[in-house]
């Protein structure tokens, strides 16, 4: 075990956070704003995969994929945010269930319209290089997903931070009756985030897909994994997601590693742990 | 006022029925019920999907005809799950009243419904379900059960044996962590061994792995080679991340990650991977050249052996029956017959060892890219580099010492060079 | 007679019923009653803890997987419970599956709402793990054969007394669980789950109730899981899957929580949705879809709540707050 060993194993680790965080962040926030635990955004996360492959087969073009698989699942998430969220009011478990009623037909529906072969999404060529750098190879894919992370991270924390929408957002995560007694507008922000919490979801899928592949049950498996990274980073807090997807990353990655014995419980034993000292999650507020 | 009533009935009921037999043909087509059970929804919809097309065609070739018997051929979702497969087999059983079962997918779905087939005393036809035990040390449990695919060690055996000849000395194994992991890597494992070579590392993913990121770093670099395999997903991916972590070595691999089921979706990334399996789409014979080119043509796509294999195991079937002329001669009776078949398939010669377990060629296969059969686009292929023919489930070693060894598992063989 | 002795009636008719008239039935529909009233004990052990203590768990399926593999792993490897001793199996199924509630409950009972549904996830998907993995102990991914069913004086293997076991116990287990919910205990359960700061002003142990409810539910998944093993007769880590957990959740919706016989319900109406729909059209999984979603969206007190409704909306007096929430206010 050389440094290059922990070096890269470091770098593999972080790379596969980013797109935890990809996938956690839209997560976190649907449940800090609108307190429900969207279990069809793993679905999400697949249809969005599934778009762009759509849209490459069509036009060829993998940059136009990215935006149209983001915007047209974030339409998605609108949709039921609007038709079928909404007129439940405040009742979580509802809702919660509802969520996935949807990831059962999602899942139906998806098989059907691209049906159920493994797929993958091939970037650019020039994605797909492989850098060396003082003796240790690394793909130039893995650094575009971190790069891309980082990006959205930044400008999620611009808007949140330094935008009325964001500071409305944030309002309602930290009091939402108190936010509402001051005017804001609480239920387009849930209808706003909720897309929001698609789109990142989807975006993730594109950018996942030639990671990890497009095939049925992605959904299903993604799930419990942007469940760990919004429990352990906090449920509601964008920076916690952020720490959350680099911790389950890490700890993943290390774990299967050096004890692929327990590979299994590198994920959920820490996330039942975690819940069971503190139920909202390291950096999460209740 | 019955009685009269079944006077006044008896002698024209008689009669119509005397009539009725005169006037029926000398030798009535037998009904033919076989009852397949796939995945048809579900994740593996894609491969039930496969299976039934493969059988289908054969059956649309012969216009579902065999030997006279008139084949109604049931399907039966069983989404890729043991309990669905016990109901559904027990659907077709006492519901529908079929005459044998053909199908299921995973090994665990083999090891659900072979159980059935001894308890109803029905015929039980897996063609693709590998797992190696159910034609070996567990075969005296299901006097029903014959199998016409393959057991997940038979590809390895001769496989072994040409890594040594290709000089290999070490070989790092990292294969997905179940049962048919363990067998096709363990199968390797003993013919490598026995013929002087070590297997210096077994690494074993969850299956579902995406992120191979832990693993590959950890791969021994004084290996000559790589041995590994994936399914599904993993089997897309992680040829991937190899070469994108800069692999220079060989890669040997087992016959599923390189099917045709999974090659289309595959890049440059694979050419010159080696894997074997008793089927390769690209094999240059009339045979195959022929149910390729109808496959593609009916259904978009190259055939995968889980299409084949379910052709055959139609064609073996037909064959059975064209010998009884058109009768199903009884469930003990068939599998006798079934397991004394030689047969000439799209895969080659095939027969049925004592152990209800097919003997058949052994195709050690490349990925090339180039055209084949005539289509005009060059296109990935498993281009058959050398045949072992006549190869059983023991390949190349002594029954009886095989089966007093236990089964391939995680631990078994055991990693005498692993450090 | 009382609106609760009509109820109890009604129930006792209907098992009779089934009682009588499945056996008549083909082989088919009497291997898929004796399914569903085997996973229905689930079901209901769900709605113990969703519509009477307001824990919506979605990690049930472990217990069912704990007395599933119990028996599994005694018939094949010790030739235990296929006698008289399968009594003793089923004991000791439901006291293992209880150990593991303990267990669990420990870590899981301290949170609540959303936040239970997720560590009980965590919880289950280990359990998932550990069955998948321990090779040498359950056979990992290929599962557990069970060759035989028991035979102690009647022979189980004939599926029509099978069929009547099950009933049996699952009637049990309804009278079980109903006296439990009509019980003071029970009643303090219902307190809990409408208004846990109330309960707790008035001196009551609230996380001790809710954790005895867990274990207790924990057991009667633990029986499931003992029956299903038969029923099936294999055992995979299929059972302990999340979806499982989910099927038993919503199932548990679809009849209506806080009902218990609504358990029973949605599972006959999603086992026969499965078993049937999709042997006659291939799109059934959306049919299965649509009903839960409607059902929540428009039936959220489930099926069984439906007579509640059609009263309410007949009765005059204003709008009952209660109405849309999922589990009743008054049992």
């Amino acid at each position: 075990m050389n440094t290059q060993f922990w070096l890269i194993q470091t770098f593999n680790g972080i790379s596969y956070g980013a797109l935890l965080f990809l996938v956690g962040s839209g997560l976190s926030l649907i449940f800090g704003v609108m307190r429900i635990v969207n279990l069809s955004h793993g679905s999400y996360f697949l249809l969005g995969g599934y778009v762009a492959l759509s849209v490459i087969w069509t036009t060829g073009s993998w940059a136009l994929s990215l935006p149209i698989a983001a915007l047209s699942i974030a339409a998605v998430g609108l949709l039921m945010e609007r038709i079928f969220l909404r007129p439940l009011g405040f009742d979580p478990l509802r809702q919660v269930l509802l969520t996935v009623g949807f990831a059962f037909l999602f899942q139906q529906a998806a098989l059907d319209i691209w049906s159920g072969n493994n797929f993958d999404i091939n970037p650019p060529q020039a994605l797909t290089k492989t850098v060396v750098v003082g003796g240790l190879y690394l793909p130039l894919y893995r650094m575009f997903m971190i790069a891309t992370a980082a990006a959205i991270g930044i400008a999620l924390w611009l808007v949140m931070e330094k935008t009325r929408m964001g500071a409305a957002v944030r309002a309602t995560v930290d009091d939402a009756q108190m936010a509402r007694g001051v005017g804001i507008d609480t239920s387009r922000i849930s209808m706003f985030i909720f897309a929001l919490g698609a789109f990142l979801a989807a975006l993730g899928g594109v950018i996942g897909g030639a990671f990890l592949g497009i095939y049925p049950g992605l959904d299903f498996e993604m799930l419990p994994i942007a469940f760990a990274v919004v429990i352990i980073g906090g449920m509601g807090s964008l920076g916690g997601a952020a720490i959350g997807a680099l911790l389950v990353g890490l700890a993943d990655n290390f774990g299967k590693a050096l004890f692929p014995e327990v590979s299994y419980f590198t994920l959920y034993a820490p996330m039942a742990l975690i819940l069971a000292v503190k139920p909202t999650g390291l950096f999460g507020r209740e | 006022m019955t009685s009269t009533l079944l006077r006044r009935l008896g002698w024209p009921l008689l009669g119509s029925v005397v009539a009725l037999g005169l006037t029926a043909p000398a030798s009535a087509a037998e009904e033919l019920r076989i009852g397949f059970v796939a995945p048809i929804t579900g994740l593996f919809a894609q491969v039930g999907k496969d299976m039934v097309d493969g059988f289908q065609l054969y059956l649309d070739d012969v216009n579902s005809d065999f030997g006279g018997a008139k084949v109604k051929f049931i399907v039966e979702d069983e989404q890729a799950k043991p309990d669905t497969a016990v109901t559904r087999a027990k659907k077709l059983i006492l519901q529908d009243h079929v005459h044998m079962l053909v199908g299921g997918l995973l090994a665990s779905s083999g090891y659900a419904l072979a159980p059935v087939s001894t308890a109803d005393k029905t015929v039980y036809i897996a063609p693709v379900s590998a797992a190696d035990d159910l034609t070996q040390r567990d075969l005296p449990k299901y006097p029903y059960f014959i199998r016409t695919g393959w057991t997940s060690s038979q590809p390895s055996h001769p496989f072994g044996q040409w890594a040594c000849d290709q000089g290999y000395k070490k070989i790092a194994a990292i294969g997905a962590d179940y049962a048919f992991g363990y067998e096709v890597v363990g199968g390797f494992q003993r013919a490598f061994e026995a013929c002087g070579g070590q297997i210096v590392q077994k690494i074993w993913p969850p299956i579902g792995t995406k992120d191979f990121g832990p693993y590959i770093p950890t791969l021994r670099q004084d290996a000559d080679a790589i041995f590994t395999l994936m399914v599904g997903p993993m089997s897309l991916q992680f040829p991937k991340q190899l070469a994108a972590s800069g692999n220079t070595k060989p890669v040997l691999g087992g016959g599923t990650s390189y099917d045709e089921f999974v090659l289309p979706s595959m890049g440059d990334e694979v050419i010159g991977h080696v894997s074997a399996l008793q089927y390769s789409a690209a094999l240059e014979n009339p045979k195959n050249e022929a149910f390729v080119k109808k496959y593609r043509a009916k259904f978009g796509k190259v055939p995968s052996y889980y299409s084949e294999t379910n052709y055959t195991t139609a064609q073996m079937i037909h064959e059975i029956i064209k010998n009884n002329k058109g009768n199903f001669p009884g469930q003990e009776e068939f599998v006798k017959q079934l397991a004394a078949l030689k047969l000439d398939t799209i895969r080659g010669p095939v027969s049925i060892d004592e152990m209800r377990n097919p003997v058949q060629n052994i195709y050690l296969k490349k990925v090339e890219k180039k055209k084949m059969f005539g289509y005009d686009k060059e296109e990935l292929w498993n281009t058959v580099i050398k045949t072992y023919p006549n190869v059983t489930q023991f390949g190349q070693f002594n029954k009886e010492e095989f089966l007093k060894t236990p089964v391939y598992s995680r631990d078994f063989p055991p990693c005498k060079f692993c450090n | 007679m009382t609106s609760q002795g009509i109820k109890v009636l009604a129930v006792a008719a209907a098992l009779a019923a089934i009682a009588i008239v499945v056996p008549n039935t083909n082989s088919f529909i009497i291997l898929l009653t004796t399914r569903a009233l085997a996973f229905s004990i689930l079901v209901m052990s769900v709605d113990v803890l969703l519509g009477y203590t307001g824990l919506p768990s979605l990690g049930q399926a472990a217990y069912l997987g704990a007395g599933a593999y119990l028996t599994a792993i005694l018939a094949t490897r010790y030739q235990f419970g296929l006698g008289y001793d399968f009594w003793l199996v089923v004991v000791l199924g439901i006291l293992i599956a209880a150990a593991l509630a303990a267990v669990f409950g420990l870590l899981a009972i301290r949170a609540s709402g959303v936040y239970f549904l997720m560590i009980t996830l965590a919880l289950g998907q280990c359990v998932w793990g550990l069955a998948y993995r321990w090779n040498s102990l359950t056979g990992g991914d290929n599962g557990i054969n069970l060759r035989e069913r028991p035979r102690f004086g009647i022979d189980l293997a004939h599926n029509v007394t099978f069929f009547h076991l099950v009933l049996a116990c699952f009637s049990v287990s309804l009278l079980a669980m109903y006296v439990l919910v009509r019980s003071p205990f029970g009643r303090s359960l219902v307190g809990i789950r409408e208004r846990e700061l109330r309960m707790k002003i008035l001196g009551y142990n609230t996380w001790l109730h809710k954790y005895i409810a867990f274990i207790i539910a924990g057991g009667f998944g633990g029986l499931a899981g003992v029956l299903w093993a038969h029923t099936a007769g294999i055992v995979s880590p299929e059972n302990v899957v999340l979806t499982t957990s989910v099927d038993a959740l919503l199932m548990a919706v679809l009849g209506g929580a806080g009902t218990l016989v609504g358990g029973v319900i949605g599972a006959l109406i999603v086992f026969g949705l499965r078993e049937y729909l999709s042997t006659l059209v291939p799109w059934w999984q959306y049919v299965l879809g649509a009903v839960y979603v409607l059902t929540i969206l428009y039936l959220p007190t489930g099926l069984m709540g439906i007579p509640e409704r059609i009263r309410q909306r007949q009765t005059l007096s204003g709008k009952r707050e209660d109405v849309k929430k999922i589990a009743p206010v008054t049992s």
